[in-house]
């Protein structure tokens, strides 16, 4: 529709913009695909079954006569071991993201970003393979049999903790530029001016931190697989071994056939929903949510 | 009083962080470096991985790779030109696609794993092969791809655009002349980023393209990559802790030179930037 005067654009732009066009619309419809293909393979198993018995069933034994399907034990797991890793990755990745803003010499400071970032990029398998062949036996000697909730907490603790350190060193340094002079003009004490100014700027950015922390340490697989011991029991002290929800998926896919498949689409799905959830959570609470 | 507590805290947090650093670094490359040799990187794996080395493994990551960057490049560098140069003229399908990208950045991997093996595997008929492992890392990579390309495209002057304008430009010439050039160092970057994120995926692969360990012959054969080929080595296999030491030195040394080579060129590129 072009008026006189206004030559319409060339015939490349428009091609340009339908082309690119399409292709956002493709990428923006990746994970509503991923989302209902993984709903419809559950369908079968939430319509047979029931999406009650997936908590009220006796226990988790999908080949068994009749099969039952509880998820239970594998959330409580899934929900301890990060949890766990929360409370030990949570203070120690904001005392060294203090640490490096507040109290590092530059030189040290840029050592332990170093550090931190070559952390962040090994791969989830490597710590589950050291947490296999090194700490496991280790917190065997002391508590068998070693492959355990704990294991799983220690391992995932490690993991999360560049994600936890990187993501809060964005979030105080973000606030340390303005604020620092005024703090010291005003004559506060280095621990007053963190305690009282910086933290309480930089808390959006930090419960972004915690809570993308939190689903990365949720998603887990790998690791997990690797050391919690895989027991699809409810789990009754840190020393027993437990089976992530996700680690439940790895082990029975290759085999699993029918009902028993779609139940392992439902272990997907509320993985998801609980993901989802925290991500809504976040930005409820006005967290600044960053995926780095 | 507080101050030494707080000064305390952090000097004993960051410790703490580089004592576990210095464990795990240290585990892989006392265990790693004994199994690694040329020849363990040009051979390929015997007996169940006991023996031998990685080249087949190697040569599948590299296939499973090629897959997934193919097509999740020109897929993300089209979805990052449409948000940066023509998403403002549809704020809502602007908004509804950027939230999608972020939602996605945030399924967990054994997620992926899932949809790969149905959506993929058996309901595209393509079987555990290295045509699904890489598709299904293509959906993982998308996201980091067209954030890392789409932030390039943004940190490009207004005063480029302007000037392509004022000079009655084409946006297809402004883009393919000036803007991509720009932002080439960032497209490279996000790229490796993206590289890097799919080396490192094990749980999304599991199930898509499979374990097997032989050299693969077309994009239809099963093949193992090097993350699934350690936690094969690790959890199934006897004995396999040697040769599954010294792969995971390979794959932490790869991806720690595609991180310094990301960083080298988001530096250069901030610096042609400022």
């Amino acid at each position: 529709m072009s008026t006189p005067g206004r030559s319409s654009p060339p015939d490349g732009d428009a091609a340009l913009r339908a082309v690119t066009g399409l292709a956002a619309r493709l990428s923006g419809t990746v994970v509503v695909g991923i989302a209902l293909f993984v709903l419809w393979q559950a369908w079968p198993a939430l319509q047979a079954v029931g999406p009650l018995r997936f908590v009220t069933d006796a226990g988790w034994h999908p080949l068994a006569q009749p099969a039952q399907f509880n998820l239970l034990p594998m959330l409580v797991a899934s929900v301890a071991v990060t949890l766990g890793a929360m409370l030990l990755a949570g203070p120690l990745g904001l005392f060294t993201a203090i640490f490096m803003t507040d109290y590092a010499p530059p030189a040290l400071a840029r050592l332990l970003r170093g550090v931190v970032e070559l952390l962040a990029g090994v791969p989830s398998v490597v710590y589950g393979l050291w947490g296999l062949v090194t700490l496991v036996p280790l917190l065997a000697a002391w508590q068998p049999p070693g492959a355990s909730l704990l294991a799983g907490i220690l391992v995932l603790a490690l993991m999360i903790l560049p994600t936890m350190v990187l993501a809060s060193h964005a979030a105080i340094a973000g606030v340390a530029a303005e604020h620092r002079l005024t703090v010291a003009a005003l004559g506060f004490s280095c621990a007053g001016s963190l305690w009282g100014v910086l933290l309480p700027a930089a808390r959006a950015g930090l419960c972004g931190a915690l809570l993308l922390s939190t689903t990365r340490a949720l998603g887990e697989t790998m690791a997990m697989l690797m050391v919690t011991g895989n027991v699809a029991r409810m789990p009754d002290s840190l020393f027993a071994p437990a089976r992530t929800l996700t680690a439940n998926i790895a082990l029975e896919l290759a085999y699993a056939m029918d009902r028993h498949r779609a139940a392992l689409f439902v272990g997907g799905l509320l993985l998801t929903a609980l993901v989802l959830a925290l991500v809504r959570l976040a930005r409820g609470l006005g967290c600044a949510w960053r995926h780095a | 009083m507080r101050d030494r507590l707080s000064a305390v805290a952090a000097w004993g947090a960051a410790g703490m962080v580089l004592a576990a650093f210095a464990w795990l670094i240290g585990d892989v490359l006392w265990r790693g470096l004994p199994g690694l040799s040329w020849q363990f990187l040009v051979s390929a794996p015997a007996d169940a991985g006991r023996a031998g080395g990685i080249a087949s493994i190697l040569l599948a990551t590299v296939w499973i790779l090629a897959i997934a960057i193919g097509t999740a490049l020109p897929l993300g560098l089209a979805t990052a030109v449409w948000l940066a140069e023509f998403g403002h003229r549809q704020p809502r399908l602007q908004g509804h696609v950027n939230h999608a990208l972020d939602v996605l950045a945030g399924v967990p991997s054994i997620v992926f794993g899932l949809f790969g093996n149905a959506f993929f595997a058996v309901t595209l008929g393509l079987g555990f092969s290295i045509l699904s492992g890489g598709l299904t890392l293509a959906c993982m990579a998308l996201p980091i791809l067209v954030r890392v390309t789409g932030a390039g495209l943004q940190a490009v002057p207004a005063e480029l655009r302007q000037g392509a304008a004022a000079c009655g430009l084409t946006q297809w010439t402004t883009l393919s002349r000036l803007l991509l050039p720009a932002a080439l160092p960032a497209l490279l970057a996000g790229t490796l980023l993206g590289i890097g994120r799919a080396l490192a995926e094990t749980a999304a692969l599991i199930f898509t393209s499979g374990y097997v360990d032989r050299y693969p012959g077309s994009v239809f054969d099963s093949a193992r990559a090097l993350s699934v080929h350690i936690y094969d080595l690790a959890m199934n296999v006897p004995g396999g802790e040697r040769n599954g030491y010294a792969s995971a030195l390979v794959l932490v040394a790869l991806i720690l030179c595609i991180n310094l080579a990301t960083h080298a060129l988001a530096r250069g590129w901030q610096r042609s930037m400022s």
